[in-house]
């Protein structure tokens, strides 16, 4: 297996740096899909041509970046293609790994069923078999580095490519099941971005599971090892959060990125929700509205952790993926992380309801993103309501999805205790239901 | 009336002396690089109104050794600017050929001469031929005289030989075939608009006739002059359009123009000043005034190729003589304006009881056209350049970035000196520091202080201040890039699509002076030149504002933010509803349930105490 992923990362990097020589470089790095004023790279480029003039780079509105970023590339300004190039494929080899890792936990559990005898008869064509899964692992890290998306975030030198090469790390280290490497990633993607924020409870959950100790409030281990956890993640972030101050010598940073986050000053379309809401909304409803915006993407958390406690890995893509649909300033990067899970669900495809209709909007907007720009920014034939339905129908589509993977994987599960073929109290074929 | 013209007279000759004495006193004065032209000064008389003068035109009669050559052809231009601020070019086309017309042996072999016109003038026995089309009236109040007057509309008048019997079936006939020639309606010419004028058109060649049935005079005046009399026009020269002056004449800019005037003259001259045979001579001439003030070309200032969108490269080859003139008597010591390339030539014509000075270019000689091989003459007004100025625009196109180009001119001759540069920059407008380049005389110029205070978001605009030296003769080109911010809908003004203003660019500086200024302040000074503390004598304090920009954002639909928030509203609950839908709810086997009435009736058999269905 060895083999097609060094090829694969062969193909991928030689496609960016030939993308890099391009002129495609400087026209895909100005994209606002692709970009966003949190994690652009002129803005990035900004920062440092602030420091160098001795001004702090959080004393005006264009750099929101955190002060490792700046700090990091500070060191590796002549080296970033090569720098942006390694995070992606860093990225898909922690994903690569950790998905192989999952996949033989998951044989290991259904082994464990199948000699139970706790799954029922006709549910036998719902068995995975090895073979099935045995490209999974190299899938995913072809979805990651193959995904357009992701080649354009990585052409722009968008730092959201970073971002997703910490949360693999995340993710690699709490499959493998080390639960201070797996607190200190987690600390530093929510020190890039406070969204990550929520991906603790799975990787808690998930941490718990592998030591086979049991998620109940009146167990003491529970709680001890619950309490080690968020110890060592909030000691992380504190670390990191002092070392930038240090780093810095203020607290500037402080509101200038995660109040920039939280408060959604910057009205720059993207492919998010915020931007055209925000910038025609009436200013005495303004605060309600931002606390409804930012607690949905929290509020999540908690409702879907009970229900796929069973599952935390379905649990950490749900939250990636609601992270990527509901926050204040999204890119495509973001949506190639969670798309690079969608071949681990593979096994999910016959309950999917509506994934043709939602892979043709999904082209659709890509498609219609630059067409429409153009029409408004450069022609000015349109308006800015063309884009914004574009943007809409573009998280409607991945709302859809989501949630369609969702549905799907429930009901594998309610088969897969109840079997596959129910029968009505009569003994016709009856239909499954929600209710 | 005598024509002097053609005939060199006594007159002439004694006037050519004291020219002569005057040219040496005068040439004194000037440059030692300034020579006058080697040709003879000449003197042309004002005639009577009806007598073309033909201005600025080297002698007609030139000198008395006859060419090897039977037919010699001369192109030459002259540009006047006029008081009121207009440019008038003149040009003059002259064929001569030893060739009787009149005599009874056929021309056939044609070199340099039009062959259509040739033809004609045998055919009809015409001894002169004049016709002119002209657009636009000649405003003698504002322009003064012209070298050539003619009439709006179209003009012909021709004087036919004696030997021609029917004159006026002849003159039909004649204006038929003109009016092919020229592409011109001068078919229009009939018995209606024809006179023969008794005293006011004598013929202009050589001959006495005064005879006047044989001349015919006709206008048009709603006849309208366009492209496409204008190339059979050109058709009539030996180098075409292809070279010499004529490359000049495109239609889009000489039509471009307040007034606009074309014709062509056919008389016999003498080709000796004995005048023992004649020559025919034939002059074609083309009259134009633009008004570069208007179409917004910058003023009284002027070139070649602003007023033709051309250059010249070459003289016709075709040509004995190809000389550009240019009237500079408004500029006797150079002061007004400036004139480049410069010319050592020059040269001083009576025109119309006025003595001009011009200065001479000659095409024919490979040096007129320097290295660059092609001459754009070029004039500046002096007085228009100060020392320091500017100028600032917005460039790129789209509503997404764009570019503040802030271009600083330094015209002193040989000082360099500093400058502060300050410009407050909206934050709508994210400036990128990084970006900003400062380059002079295409080479990278570093500002030598800095202040930078970045913009934030609704609270304060971007400062930028920078000291920049200014190379001596140079333009300092200082370039930032900017992005352009969307606006929550309140934040516009109430016409957002006319844009949001950039304030004026500072400039400060102390320039360098010419004139050392006094320091001492207890002596009484007017109040205007003292309101700057000025310490250096050398210098004077100086502050210069760019213009203010002009910037369009891009703009929001205001007409809908209820819809908006309605339809992402929609979309956040449809999210939230499929998850609500899916984490409350759990699978279950659809078992039909019972029908309305079955539900109705079994309420009632409940109260009534019967079993259920």
């Amino acid at each position: 297996m060895a083999a097609p992923l060094a090829l694969l990362l062969i193909v991928a990097v030689t496609i960016r740096a030939a993308l890099f020589r391009t002129s495609l470089a400087n026209l895909i790095s100005e994209r606002v899909e692709v970009v966003s004023p949190l994690n652009a790279w002129k803005r990035v480029v900004e920062g440092l041509a602030l420091l160098d003039l001795d001004i702090s780079p959080y004393s005006g509105d264009v750099f929101h970046e955190t002060p490792m970023v700046i700090y990091l590339f500070h060191f590796l300004m002549d080296y970033a293609e090569i720098t942006f190039m390694l995070a992606d494929c860093l990225t898909a080899v922690a994903l690569y790994l950790a998905v192989k890792d999952y996949n033989k936990q998951v044989f290991r559990k259904q082994k464990f069923a199948l000699e139970a005898d706790r799954i029922p008869m006709d549910c036998l064509e719902l068995i995975r078999s090895p073979t099935e899964m045995y490209y999974i692992p190299l899938k995913v890290a072809m979805f990651y580095l193959l995904n357009p998306f992701t080649i354009v975030s990585c052409v722009a030198k968008c730092t959201c490519g970073l971002n997703n090469a910490v949360i693999a790390l995340f993710i690699l280290s709490t499959m493998r099941g080390s639960a201070l490497l797996s607190a200190i990633f987690l600390a530093l993607a929510t020190y890039q971005s406070i969204y990550p924020l929520t991906l603790c409870v799975p990787a808690l959950l998930y941490l718990l599971q592998r030591l086979y100790i049991p998620v109940n409030v009146r167990r003491s281990s529970f709680w001890f090892y619950t309490l080690q956890y968020l110890f060592m993640f909030l000691g992380s972030l504190l670390v990191l959060i002092c070392l930038s101050f240090f780093l810095l010598g203020s607290w500037d940073f402080l509101p200038a990125v995660y109040g920039f986050i939280l408060s959604v000053p910057d009205l720059t379309p993207n492919i998010g929700l915020f931007w055209y809401f925000f910038a025609e909304m009436f200013d005495h409803f303004r605060l309600f509205f931002l606390c409804v915006f930012q607690i949905n993407v929290f509020f999540y958390t908690l409702p879907l952790s009970i229900k796929l406690k069973e599952h935390p890995v379905f649990l950490i893509f749900m939250q990636i993926a609601l992270i990527a649909i509901f926050k204040s300033y999204p890119t495509v990067g973001d949506l190639s992380l969670y798309m690079a899970f969608l071949p681990v669900w593979n096994h999910l495809y016959r309950f999917l309801r509506n994934i043709f209709l939602v892979s043709c909007v999904l082209l659709a907007c890509s498609a219609l993103f630059p067409v429409l720009w153009h029409l408004w920014i450069y022609a000015g034939s349109a308006n800015s309501n063309f884009y914004y339905a574009i943007t809409l129908l573009f998280s409607v589509a991945q709302i859809l999805l989501v949630s369609d993977y969702f549905y799907a994987f429930l009901r594998r599960e309610h088969h897969l205790t109840n079997g596959l073929y129910l029968k009505k109290k009569d003994g016709s074929e009856a239909t499954l239901v929600l209710k | 009336i005598a024509n002097s013209y053609n005939r060199p007279t006594l007159i002439q000759l004694q006037n050519t002396r004291e020219e002569e004495e005057e040219q040496q006193t005068t040439a004194q004065q000037e440059e030692q690089t300034k020579r006058w032209e080697a040709t003879e000064l000449e003197e042309e008389h004002v005639h009577d109104a009806a007598v073309p003068p033909l201005a600025g035109d080297p002698p007609a009669a030139d000198p008395p050794s006859p060419p090897p050559s039977k037919d010699d052809f001369q192109e030459e231009l002259v540009i006047r600017p006029l008081h009121s601020g207009d440019i008038y070019a003149s040009f003059q086309f002259r064929t001569v050929w030893d060739a009787d017309f009149m005599g009874d042996q056929k021309v056939s072999h044609y070199r340099l001469f039009p062959k259509s016109l040739g033809q004609v003038i045998t055919k009809f026995s015409v001894r002169e031929l004049h016709i002119s089309f002209t657009q636009g009236y000649w405003r003698t109040m504002q322009w003064g005289q012209p070298y050539l007057p003619s009439p709006p509309g179209a003009e012909l008048w021709v004087w036919f030989q004696d030997t021609v019997t029917d004159v006026d079936g002849t003159w039909k006939e004649l204006t038929n075939v003109l009016s092919g020639i020229f592409c011109a309606s001068l078919n229009f010419i009939d018995s209606t608009n024809t006179v023969q004028p008794s005293a006011s058109f004598k013929p202009l060649g050589i001959g006495n006739v005064t005879d006047h049935s044989f001349l015919r005079y006709a206008t048009l005046p709603r006849e309208i002059v366009c492209t496409e009399n204008l190339t059979p026009w050109k058709k009539l020269l030996p180098c075409g359009s292809k070279a010499g002056l004529s490359v000049l004449l495109k239609s889009e800019k000489l039509f471009h123009s307040t007034f606009h005037s074309q014709a062509v003259h056919v008389r016999p001259v003498c080709q000796d000043p004995q005048c023992r045979t004649t020559s025919m001579e034939l002059r074609q001439t083309l009259n134009v005034v633009f008004d570069l003030h208007t179409s917004g070309q910058g003023k009284r200032e002027w070139s070649l190729f602003k007023m033709f969108s051309r250059t010249l490269t070459e003289a016709c080859p075709l040509a004995s003589s190809s000389k550009v003139y240019v009237d500079v008597t408004d500029n006797p010591q150079g002061e007004q304006f400036e004139l480049s390339p410069a010319t050592p030539l020059l040269t001083q014509a009576v025109v119309l009881g006025d003595r001009r000075t011009y200065s001479v270019y000659d095409l024919t000689q490979q040096a007129s056209f320097g290295s660059s091989r092609s001459l754009n003459m070029l004039l500046r007004w002096k007085m228009l350049r100060p020392l320091l100025h500017s100028e600032r625009y917005v460039a790129g196109y789209g509503l997404q970035a764009g570019e503040i180009h802030t271009l600083i001119y330094n015209h002193h001759p040989y000082r360099a000196f500093p400058v502060l540069l300050l410009s407050a920059v909206p934050w709508y407008l994210r400036l990128y520091i990084h970006t900003l380049t400062v380059s002079s005389k295409g080479k990278d110029n570093r500002p030598s202080y800095i202040h930078y205070q970045p913009s934030k978001d609704r609270e304060r605009p971007h400062l930028l201040e920078m000291l920049l030296q200014l190379p001596p003769n140079s333009v300092t080109e200082v370039t930032v890039e900017f992005e352009r911010a969307l606006l929550k809908w309140t934040e516009y003004t109430p016409d957002p699509n006319h844009g949001f203003y950039v304030g004026s660019s500072v400039i400060s500086a102390l320039v360098p002076s010419v004139v050392a200024m006094d320091t001492n302040s207890t002596l009484d000074r007017p109040l205007f030149s003292s309101f700057f503390p000025c310490k250096e004598e050398a210098s004077y304090f100086m502050r210069v504002y760019t213009e203010p920009l002009l910037v369009n954002l891009p703009t929001p639909d205001f007409s809908m933010p209820y819809n908006v928030i309605c339809l992402t509203c929609t979309v956040v609950a449809v999210g939230y509803g499929s998850l609500y839908n899916l984490l409350t709810r759990t699978f279950q086997v659809d078992e039909p349930s019972p029908g309305l009435a079955k539900r109705i009736a079994n309420v009632i058999r409940r109260f009534r105490g019967v079993p259920l269905l």
